[in-house]
């Protein structure tokens, strides 16, 4: 996978292959963005189904959520900024920028864990009403791919740090990039849908 | 394309699609000012019950179209059109997806009497 030697050519064509990827990985995220619609539009349907168990204003906490999305926004903006020093051949900060995003990363699922446990512990399980177990597909998805990005980003931390900002590490950390921001998309769209719907 | 030409809305940070540091800046102040919105419309009585769902959803348009334009540098530009092009299709779709199984299931949900209330009136 990680050939250092494809790095050597650094002609035009090199750079038409690094768009391809970047072009291929979007529609990737597209289709993973039907999934989370699909999702969404089961939410959206089984929402009032709370079979005489909690509905969404009895067990959310806004506070909470503002805080969750407050971690996740400033991660894309880590990232963000560590994509420009990657691009400028700076590897002592982007290591830097990649580490604060991943541990934002974590902090985040472990939010997300903490209020799962305190639903359960409730007695607000995914298996009480059609509303939770849509909730937890919906938002239990959603925290996966965080934690998928989280060893993702562990994966791109020590392809910099081994082989240097060539080309493959690049072209790698601009699709990483992407899913990463995409994320935040669909968490913006979980906490008006899912959280602040709740409370109208 | 009309999809596409929204985006402008959001501002065009970079022609090169990269982005610097200044629109990542931009980009993340507006998404923070417009979750503080998006919040504040419904933790607090600022916004009359009426026009509650229809500010929190249009926040959130806003915020999303925001973060496409900063974050992942989608716009009408040469080497982005593609990907936009990409995108726009992929809402469509979405907006079936979502708005048609609402719709179908919420007239399916008036229009089935339950069991128990067909059983009670024969």
């Amino acid at each position: 996978m990680s050939n250092p030697s494809l790095s050597a050519t650094h002609d035009s064509a090199h750079h038409d292959a690094s768009s391809q990827t970047t072009a291929g990985f979007w529609v990737y995220l597209m289709s993973d963005c039907l999934i989370f619609a699909v999702l969404f539009a089961t939410f959206g349907v089984l929402v009032g189904n709370t079979a005489d168990g909690p509905a969404g204003r009895d067990i959310f906490s806004l506070p909470y959520v503002a805080g969750e999305t407050a971690l996740l926004l400033l991660s894309s903006f880590t990232f963000g900024a560590g994509m420009l020093s990657a691009r400028a051949g700076r590897r002592g900060p982007l290591l830097a920028w990649l580490v604060t995003t991943a541990l934002l990363g974590a902090a985040f699922v472990g939010m997300e864990l903490h209020e799962f446990a305190a639903l359960v512990h409730d007695g607000a399980g995914p298996g009480v009403s059609a509303f939770l177990s849509a909730y937890f597909t919906l938002v239990g998805t959603h925290g996966l791919h965080v934690t998928l990005g989280i060893l993702w980003l562990g994966v791109m931390l020590h392809q910099a740090w081994h082989y240097g900002l060539d080309e493959v590490v690049l072209r790698r950390l601009a699709c990483l990039s992407m899913f990463w921001h995409f994320l935040d998309l669909i968490w913006i769209c979980v906490f008006t849908f899912v959280y602040l719907r709740a409370f109208l | 394309m009309n999809s596409s030409s929204t985006h402008s809305v959001a501002g065009q940070p970079q022609a090169d699609g990269h982005g610097d540091m200044k629109s990542y800046f931009v980009g993340f102040a507006l998404s923070l000012a417009l979750t503080a919105a998006s919040f504040a419309t419904i933790m607090s009585d600022i916004v009359p019950h009426s026009w509650r769902l229809g500010s929190m959803v249009a926040l959130c348009v806003i915020q999303l179209l925001v973060q496409l334009a900063y974050f992942l540098h989608l716009g009408t530009g040469k080497s982005q059109a593609q990907n936009t092009a990409i995108f726009a299709c992929t809402g469509l779709l979405i907006v079936i997806v979502v708005a048609g199984s609402l719709w179908v299931m919420h007239n399916a949900n008036i229009n089935m009497m339950p069991t128990q209330a067909i059983s009670q009136n024969e």
